[in-house]
């Protein structure tokens, strides 16, 4: 087969620590191939030194039959690699033609912007991938979705010949996945490559053609997505055996506290409003219970989380907390009430990056940690030392920054920040979304061991698996109301999807 | 995203790296650079009445600019301060001048401390009201008493320069303690007591998560107004207590001119000092650092004859330099 990129022997140590050794990619021309690994297992790296961001420090890149030279993003553009980032480097307040045509706008008499060539030039791309909007309007007032399939079409639009997507549909809903998957077939049958980075597996099996397999810095495996599991796929990122995954189930929920007795009950909600996403919400949580919102995304789980925190100002309805009567009102006070509430958007609403560790962990304490407004450092850093061991959180020390660890450990300090305060009700919002597998698994076995603490929780998750095998009951969400519960044992992912094919079918 | 396996072949040694150094110490670097160039070229440099004349006069610039830093250190940015600093300036002498400040003097002499320095704090309070609570963006805010507080200051006092002779007084400006100006003692004393509020209490922690992450700050149940009117309370109290210094240095208060572009010296000695203007560091010592390094290239420029003009230019060069091994460092 022929290739078009060719990475072998690749090295490359951040300050004497080895990031990647050895590791290699090889991609065919027109094939959409997956580039999968744990959080720290080097992905990110590898395609920020075929990109041009970083030097390595050794190996060879040959892209199109060449060596390649590439320095700079910029120099990667123009060779023909565009990259789409995660957070959509875009200028949301600018019109879709700006955006689209932006550093190579079509000029009259050399200096002067011709608009009308430049939106019909946009219109004409677009059209190309089933697209039809306003090109005059600003980017920011099109979905997600649209935002990052403008920016793919300016990818192409540059004569791309290779095309990274990293974590493309993590914020996406399943029609505006279904639009993109759509856009990366017609990508390949125009003979450009895909590579696809992502941590939904079950993705790669829909549009991917090989799947390259990354473990601490190696390339450990490359092959025909046809013919391979998921089992496999998981295994392979963990380096463990297949057959021991299987016994011990897909996530660490697993025979969960079905026999636990519920205890008293935390917090009732009942007719709770906050707007025209989420109206009438009802809801009972008692003690060591799971409690799983399902719905498709925008369905109103966020904001029922939102509106039980105290974050969103309820408009109708009420919140009884523990038998005080009276919902918080804003989060400090859903704190003291004990509620702890890991938001969806790690680093937007969760981390402080360049805090450390430590600082990040005891945040939500604070106020516990404080002695006349001065805070208790040994008790601080007993605190910080008893989570990172509990939670096996991989950090060098307690004062390292956060934003310097792996996306799974910055959320195990995140799940450390509530699990310190000592919560009643714990709302996890996603708790394991852009968390690699062996994270994953970590993170699902600390919410089942506070549970099983008496810890009432409130679990959004857009994995069915997840939210199946962990909850004792789902409350199906859409479009701010609920349509229906279920109750385990007894859901299985089946139902759940039936259960939301439905409320898609009420709302058409 | 890095492995942190202990097996990994050893990094090789290498030789110092001067880049990462210069990068974390450069206000020291170029505070030793200057030291260096005058012991060498400025005549009479190694002389106590050198030291005397920077100490006096970096005082007030250390003192806005640790005020400054913590404003920053939120993601705000305080304009208002030399406007405070003329309008603290002011009350003082209109107070221990008055009848009342003249019957009863040490009654005088305290009011005249205490309520300019209340004054400047309502200031504060005023600024983070409209920054934390009507969520205006920090620089308009700011502006409005940037405007209006020098304008009230020469209203109050007709637009007359106030000469008084006041020894009392005085002392805040030219005291001496161990043989070295008061106001550089106070200087380093508030700045002991903010290392350990920014170090040590849920303030100063606060402080930094809000410039680090307003959002997430919030949700984590951190009283964000409380503590955004509480940086800009600081450094309105702040500002006042350089505007009562500068006066007392003066024996006259001058509305039109006390803390005239103070708001761009601290600016510059809190960014110079290691603050990222879009918050979550606040480092005082380095505003200390900061502030000394533009009063010695100020006095190193005009005590070899260099014109004043040129002297401005010179700070607009260090401000760049600062600004530009901040960007490296973010890589």
């Amino acid at each position: 087969m022929a290739t078009l990129l060719n990475m072998s022997g690749i090295d490359k140590a951040f300050a004497g620590v080895s990031a990647l050794s050895g590791a290699s990619l090889d991609i065919a021309p027109g094939e959409v191939h997956a580039l999968i690994g744990q959080n720290g297992a080097g992905k990110s790296t590898l395609i920020k030194i075929l990109t041009g961001v970083y030097r390595r420090d050794g190996g060879t890149v040959q892209f199109n039959g060449a060596d390649s030279v590439i320095s700079s993003p910029r120099g990667a553009q123009e060779a023909g690699i565009a990259t789409i980032y995660q957070e959509l480097n875009l200028v949301p307040l600018r019109s879709v033609t700006e955006n689209v045509m932006m550093g190579y706008e079509p000029k009259r008499f050399g200096v002067l912007i011709n608009w009308k060539e430049a939106h019909r030039r946009t219109r004409e791309i677009l059209t190309q991938f089933g697209i039809d909007i306003d090109v005059r309007a600003p980017l920011g007032s099109f979905s997600t979705a649209i935002q990052q399939l403008v920016a793919i079409a300016r990818a192409v639009s540059l004569d791309a010949r290779l095309v990274i997507m990293d974590e493309p549909t993590s914020s996406l809903d399943a029609s505006e996945v279904s639009v993109l998957f759509g856009v990366v077939k017609s990508l390949r049958d125009a003979g450009v490559s895909v590579l696809y980075v992502s941590h939904f597996l079950d993705e790669l099996f829909e549009i991917c053609d090989r799947v390259t397999t990354m473990r601490d810095g190696r390339t450990v495996d490359c092959r025909d997505i046809a013919g391979t599991t998921k089992l496999d796929l998981i295994a392979g990122m963990l380096g463990r055996d297949p057959d021991d995954i299987e016994q011990a189930g897909m996530t660490e929920f697993g025979a969960s506290s079905a026999d636990v007795d519920k205890g008293a009950v935390l917090l009732k909600a009942e007719g709770v409003s906050t707007g025209p996403r989420l109206t009438g919400f009802d809801m009972v949580l008692h003690r060591g219970e799971i409690i799983g919102l399902g719905g498709l995304l925008g369905a109103g789980r966020t904001e029922a989380a939102r509106a039980i925190f105290g974050v969103d100002r309820l408009v109708q309805g009420q919140i009884d907390v523990n038998g005080f009567g009276a919902a918080p009102d804003t989060p400090a006070a859903a704190i003291s009430a004990g509620f702890g509430y890991l938001t969806e958007d790690r680093k937007a609403e969760g981390i402080i990056p360049d805090m450390s560790v430590r600082e990040n962990l005891t945040l939500a304490l604070l106020p516990k940690l404080t002695k006349n407004g001065q805070i208790d450092r040994a008790r601080e850093r007993e605190v910080v030392a008893h989570y990172i061991k509990a939670l096996g959180i991989k950090t060098a020390n307690m004062e390292q920054p956060i934003r310097e660890l792996s996306g799974g450990n910055q959320q195990k300090v995140l799940l450390a920040r509530w699990l310190a305060i000592d919560p009643d009700v714990l709302i996890l919002d996603e708790p394991t979304r852009g968390v690699d597998v062996g994270a994953k698994r970590e993170i699902q076995a600390i919410i089942r061991d506070s549970v099983a603490k008496g810890v009432g929780v409130l679990l959004i998750s857009s994995e069915f698996e997840e939210i199946v095998e962990g909850a004792d009951k789902i409350i199906v969400l859409n479009e701010g109301r609920i349509i229906t519960e279920l109750t385990n044992p007894g859901i299985t992912e089946d139902t759940l999807v039936r259960a939301l094919a439905q409320t898609e079918g009420q709302a058409a | 995203m890095s492995t942190r396996d202990t097996e990994l072949p050893a990094a090789p040694t290498k030789s110092f790296e001067w880049g990462p150094f210069l990068r974390t110490n450069g206000g020291l670097v170029a505070l030793a650079v200057i030291l260096i160039f005058n012991i060498l070229v400025t005549p009479n440099f190694l002389q106590m009445q050198t030291l005397f004349v920077n100490i006096s006069q970096v005082a007030t610039i250390a003192i806005v600019a640790m005020g400054m830093t913590l404003v920053i250190a939120t993601g705000g940015i305080d304009l208002s301060v030399g406007a405070i600093m003329a309008l603290s300036g002011a009350l003082a002498p209109l107070i221990f001048l008055s009848e009342f400040g003249q019957a009863y003097p040490a009654l005088g002499i305290t009011a005249a401390i205490l309520v300019p320095l209340i004054a400047a704090m309502a200031c504060g309070l005023f600024n983070g009201i409209l920054v934390a609570n009507l969520k205006v963006q920090p620089i308009i805010a700011t502006l409005i008493l940037f405007i209006s507080g020098r304008g009230i200051a020469q209203v109050l006092t007709n637009g007359n320069l106030q000469t008084f002779s006041n020894p009392s007084f005085s002392y805040l400006g030219t005291g001496k303690v161990l043989g070295l100006p008061f106001q550089g003692w106070l200087a380093l004393g508030i700045a002991c007591v903010l290392f350990l509020v920014m170090t040590r209490t849920t303030f100063g922690r606060y402080v930094l998560a809000i410039g680090g992450n307003e959002r997430a700050a919030e949700l984590s149940g951190g009283p964000v107004k409380r503590v955004k009117i509480g940086v800009y309370m600081i450094c309105g109290v702040l500002s006042g207590l350089a505007g009562l210094i500068v006066v007392a240095i003066n024996s006259a208060s001058d509305a039109a001119r006390n803390g005239n572009l103070m708001e761009l010296d601290a600016i510059a000695a809190a960014v110079v000092g290691g603050a990222l203007l879009q918050g979550g560091r606040a480092p005082i010592f380095g505003a200390i650092i900061g502030a000394v390094i533009i009063q010695l290239v100020k006095y190193t420029l005009l005590a070899n004859g260099v014109e004043d003009e040129v002297a401005l230019i010179a700070k607009a060069i260090i401000i760049l330099a600062a600004v530009y091994v901040q960007q490296a460092r973010k890589e």
